[in-house]
């Protein structure tokens, strides 16, 4: 078996103590949440941290609640599975439920936990390996060496952002609460990302206490279509999560994002012009429809980050776009081939 | 052949079987279960070392030298091992001795084994590993066998002189050409003709326990090696040669496994070097290789390029088969010798060859080295000859199912290339999947996307060719009685999970008339027990079953002797049953089985007897023709329903009716497990599974994320169908049933593709992307033939 490099483990139990020692250690420190990422890239010397400050002990990080404005508060150290069968979250945010439900597998969805999903390290098929192995490949940018593999002669890390949960929240415009020893901020989600495989995160040194999710449209629909090659355990080929709001079974507003292509979650432009305003099935519906499926397949170009054939995975994003759409109008989501 | 090796197909006594044909849990089902059972890795013994590799980073290169002395300067560190201290090479087929438990002057693969150190922890041995410095010379390396095989220099192997006569230009391991009958004729006179190139991409094992050896060398200089082998008795030949110990001072034992499915058939670095470290540091050394290590050791399916073309007349009579096969190796020969013979050798049933010619290569190249893996050599030429035959039939307008029984070739014949066909109950292997798939009323009839194929195939149980040349026997057994009722079984014979334990203890149970529960076994320990050639080559139920059958018997008179002499009557009347002994004519008189072990020991001194098994003469009269020779073959159809997705090119497998002729079934559960399982296996490999090495000389993805096993959700609904032809010879006429159901699953799928698509796949794996491809062509194609072959017109 692989051996976890030496480190440290503190177990604070407030987030006070939390930003203390996030302040204190810096660059040595890393959190571990449910760990089901974190373990493993350790193993594969991706990390090697002095401390890890473990958050399994730390009050208040798996409380949830509905603020009277309608607002979903989610503790970012909620597992997975806890959050695919809440039934607040299933009603107010359906895609999201549905992502939860398709990370990983069972085992590590009881682990895994919805912050340590946002904030999960970008994933590539040259980076996601052991020591030995990007030793032999003599290693990427990304991580010890100084090239790219994904792109030859790239200047920038290409590899991709694979959070099944982050396209669901970026299209309920939810807000990330994180901490740090001077007190807290709200950052909407679409602002987090940055378009560098290295780090895609426009946060260091912090502690994500929560996910803020607005109060939602009485008519919100939506759903998570999820490309991967087996029907558990994998990270997504492809993730796109779709929202509408429906008045009177007309589009009035419409967000969809998605995941596993490059360094960061993508909104898809134009997918709320090409829906809005037209009613959720018939002729103008199908035409709005074939809009958004071209659409995605112009905004989504998956390279060969992560393992998998890059030109299937392109092909797949309008047959996905169509059938997350479908699914969410039809409230039949996630889709999934099993 | 002695008489001692046929026992015919009945129960031992008059009354039909009590223990065998019944699901009886398997001896170690619990343990197993509970976490009691003991693996090579739950082995800790006081003052234990622990053994880390390095590996080279280069797919091919000299090696100019290894500094050891920082690694060795660690506190902590017991001693560092390079390719010096074990410089005599190995091989498990005698006559291709080519690896080295640490690479001397070269290496060969990104993987290959280079130095290893032997330390108080893992972590320290770890930390020791990256302070070695190797010396490399990287030299230009082969990742495409068509390119090694054209590439005289550099030799990925160096030559003899006689070898490079041989050899011919580039890096061949080996070529066999064979030729039986006349082909050219064959195709000549054929109706139809249909030839065609078909791919098998390679795969591996991927057992869930991880290879893993412990050594100790006792006060008495006695060497104890415990390893996650199947294979003990060569692992022990080739430890006594590697260290230069007799044979007579090493014992070998295989702990709990863990799953093999041929990946544990060599002898592999980790035994040698635990046993050299556990020698020099005078400490119990253990060695628990990585998953991505695993990877790297492999000895997985190989890739092979089939080049097919088959001959048959308009009633669907085939002619003649003629294959031209590519063999990618990998960096060493491993088995290399036996697949590249079996990659021809084992097609010539269930169907009836009237000529056959085949010409296969074997080439090296700079990654993992190649095995056998469940199905050894013949799944890759059975995908390409099942598909071939499918597109015959849809050439002439026969059903699938009508081609196959149409060719077969029947019980108690010859095969083209000299094998002796026992029983075969192929025939109604096919009645069964027809039926239990409701083939007529599907093939053809099923809406778009969605389709039933078939294909069918045969399998050795066991060969008639030992690897090292002997006249010995291949199984032998031990049984041992006590005076408490108890009966121990030792056998040579490797449990790797698939039942070989429990196997003897039912029959001895059986012949006994006893509780399977007053029955134990002691297994693959060669201090122990007799030598068995261990768990390969679907050997293990015919050979040792036999075996078994053979001791149990001799046990038998004696006991019944014993007691008929007591009770002074003829030993005719004397039975064992029940759990007990009693008298046919008088029933009222009876004893336990106990006491009638000791009223045997009294009269007859110990009681104990050996069995043993050897096979007939078998096999063609040429050279090569023992490889592949079985006493018995299995035969096996498959029918599989499946649904393609035509905007996502995904392939559901929603059946598999997997039927199996085993000969007869000595544990439904068990042979059904086993049906299941190679299905289950050859499904992976047709649609998910990939042990890809990419431009780099890297293994793509060395771990359970990223090698894509199914789980149990992407596992279809798999149906048993066991078929009992009653072999003349297996144990009370069983056969194998390990690794024959697999063949059939990779072709069937891909027919059934065709029935649901109208395309054909013949290039593995068939990949969403690639079936989307293929439908695009044929879109593309309009009406044009979706036969994407060339072919003769019909006459």
């Amino acid at each position: 078996m692989l051996r976890l490099p030496e480190f440290e483990l503190l177990s604070p139990t407030t987030v006070s103590e939390v930003t203390a020692l996030l302040a204190e250690h810096g660059e040595d420190a890393l959190l571990l949440a449910g760990g089901t990422d974190l373990l493993p890239n350790m193993k594969h010397e991706l990390f090697t941290p002095r401390v890890v400050i473990s958050l399994g002990a730390v009050e208040g990080l798996r409380r949830s609640r509905v603020e009277p404005d309608g607002t979903l508060v989610i503790g970012a150290m909620t597992p997975l599975d806890t959050l695919a069968h809440d039934e607040e979250v299933r009603s107010r945010a359906p895609a999201l439920a549905q992502a939860a439900g398709l990370v990983a597998g069972p085992q590590l969805r009881r682990m895994g936990t919805l912050g340590g999903n946002v904030m999960l390290d970008t994933r590539c098929q040259w980076y996601n390996q052991s020591y030995f192995w990007r030793s032999a490949l003599g290693f990427c940018m990304k991580k010890d060496g100084t090239v790219c593999h994904v792109v030859e002669g790239g200047s920038k890390c290409v590899a991709a952002a694979s959070n099944d949960t982050a396209p669901p929240l970026m299209t309920l415009g939810a807000e990330l609460v994180f901490a740090d020893a001077n007190g807290e901020r709200r950052v909407p989600i679409a602002d987090l990302w940055l378009s560098d495989g290295i780090y895609n995160k426009r946060s260091k040194g912090e502690l994500l206490v929560s996910v803020r999710i607005p109060p939602q449209h009485a008519g919100q629909r939506g759903a998570y279509g999820k490309l991967r090659e087996r029907g558990s355990i994998d990270f997504p080929l492809f993730g796109i999560a779709v929202r509408f709001d429906v008045e009177d079974e007309t589009i009035v507003d419409a967000a969809a994002a998605v995941v596993s292509l490059q360094a960061r979650p993508l909104a898809l432009k134009k997918f709320d012009a090409a829906f809005r305003g037209v009613p959720t099935s018939g002729s103008a519906f199908e035409d709005a429809l074939a809009t958004a499926a071209d659409l995605a397949y112009k905004q989504c170009r998956p390279m060969a980050n992560v393992p998998g054939d890059e030109d299937w995975r392109r092909e797949m994003a309008p047959v996905y776009l169509r059938r997350t759409v479908r699914a969410a109008l039809d409230g039949t989501g996630p889709v999934h081939h099993v | 052949m002695a008489a001692r090796d046929l026992h015919g197909p009945n129960a031992p006594w008059g009354d039909g079987f009590r223990v065998i044909g019944k699901a009886n849990p398997k001896i170690d089902g619990l343990a197993k279960a509970t976490g009691r059972a003991v693996y090579a890795d739950d082995i800790a013994l006081p003052g234990m070392l622990h053994v880390k590799f390095l590996r080279s980073p280069h797919p091919h290169a000299k090696i100019r030298g290894v500094d050891t002395s920082r690694a060795l300067a660690l506190p902590g560190v017991h001693a560092v091992l390079t390719g010096r201290d074990l410089p005599i090479k190995y091989g498990v087929i005698p006559w291709t001795p080519d690896e080295n438990a640490l690479a001397t002057d070269k290496v060969r693969f990104i993987g290959d084994e280079v130095a290893a150190v032997a330390a108080i922890d893992e972590d320290t041995a770890n930390a020791a590993v990256k302070l070695i410095e190797a010396d490399y010379e990287p030299l230009a390396h082969f990742l495409d066998p068509e390119e090694a095989l054209r590439t005289p220099e550099p030799q990925i192997h160096e030559q003899t002189a006689e070898e490079r006569a041989k050899r011919h230009k580039g890096n061949v391991s080996k070529r066999v050409a064979l030729d039986f009958g006349d082909t050219d004729q064959g195709l000549a006179d054929a109706d139809v003709v249909v030839e065609g190139d078909y791919s098998f991409h390679g795969t591996t094992h991927t057992a869930i326990e991880p290879h893993c050896a412990v050594a100790d060398v006792g006060a008495d200089g006695l060497l104890t090696v415990w390893s996650s082998t199947q294979i003990t008795h060569y692992v022990h030949r080739a430890l006594a040669r590697v260290l230069e110990l007799p044979a007579s001072r090493i014992r070998v034992i295989q702990p709990h496994l863990g799953g093999a499915f041929g990946g544990k058939s060599d002898p592999f670095a980790l035994e040698f070097v635990v046993a050299k470290l556990a020698a020099i540091t005078g400490r119990p050394c253990k060695c628990l290789w990585t998953r991505e290590e695993v990877f790297y050791a492999h000895r997985g399916r190989h890739p092979m390029r089939m080049h097919y073309t088959t001959g048959a007349m308009r009633d669907g009579r085939l002619t003649a088969v003629d294959a031209k096969i590519l063999i990618d190796g990998g960096s060493y020969s491993s088995f290399g010798l036996v697949t590249t013979y079996y990659s021809g050798q084992l097609l010539t049933g269930p169907y009836d060859f009237p000529a056959y010619r085949y010409d296969s290569t074997r080439v090296f190249t700079n990654k993992p080295p190649c095995g056998p893996k469940r199905g050894h050599g013949s799944v890759q030429p059975r995908f390409a000859f099942e598909v071939q035959l499918d597109q015959v039939a849809t050439k002439l307008g026969i059903d699938p199912i009508e081609i196959r029984r149409k060719n077969f070739q029947g019980s108690a014949t010859k095969t083209i290339n000299g094998q002796r066909i026992t029983s075969n109950g192929f025939a109604q292997c096919l009645d069964a999947i027809e039926t239990a798939s409701d083939w007529r009323k599907k093939r053809g009839k099923l809406p778009a996307g969605r389709g039933i194929g078939c294909a069918g195939s045969m399998y050795i149980s066991g060969t008639n060719y030992p690897v090292y040349p002997n006249d010995m026997p291949q199984a032998g057994i031990q049984l041992k009685v006590d005076r408490s009722g108890l009966v121990m079984v030792f056998t040579g014979g490797n449990d790797i999970g698939q039942g070989s334990n429990s196997l003897v203890r039912d029959i001895v149970a059986e012949e006994l008339g006893m509780d399977p529960g007053d029955v134990r076994v002691t297994a693959a320990d060669t201090d122990l027990c007799p030598v068995d050639l261990g768990a390969y080559s679907s050997r293990v139920t015919f050979m040792v079953g036999n075996a078994t059958i053979d001791a149990a018997r001799k046990l038998r008179s004696q006991i019944v002797g014993a007691v008929a002499a007591e009770w002074d009557v003829d030993a005719k009347r004397v039975r064992m049953g029940y759990g007990e002994v009693f008298d046919e004519a008088d029933r009222e008189r009876r004893i336990t089985t106990q006491e009638a072990f000791q009223i045997a020991e009294v009269r007859c001194d110990t009681l104990g007897s050996t069995g043993s098994y050897n096979t007939p003469e078998l096999g063609g009269d040429y050279r090569g023709g023992t490889i592949g020779a079985s006493p018995a073959y299995s035969f096996t159809a498959h029918a599989v329903e499946v649904e393609v997705d035509q905007e996502t090119g995904r392939i559901e497998v929603l059946d598999c009716w997997i039927a199996h002729d085993a000969g007869r079934a000595l544990n439904p559960m068990l042979v059904a497990g086993q049906m299941e399982g190679s299905a289950y296996m050859g499904i992976a490999e047709a649609l998910l599974e990939h042990h890809f090495v990419n431009r780099f000389g890297l293994h793509a993805g060395p771990s359970l994320l990223d090698y894509r096993i199914p789980t149990a959700v992407d596992t279809p609904e798999l149906h048993a169908l066991i078929v009992e032809s009653l072999d003349p010879e297996g144990p009370y006429g069983a056969k194998e049933a390990g690794e024959g159901p697999l063949h059939p699953s990779i072709p069937a799928i891909a027919n059934a593709v065709y029935d649901a698509t109208g395309v054909w796949l013949t290039d593995l794996p068939f990949t969403p992307g690639k079936v989307l491809r293929a439908l695009r062509a044929k879109r593309r194609a309009g009406t044009l033939d979706p036969v994407a072959v060339s072919e003769k017109e019909l006459r």
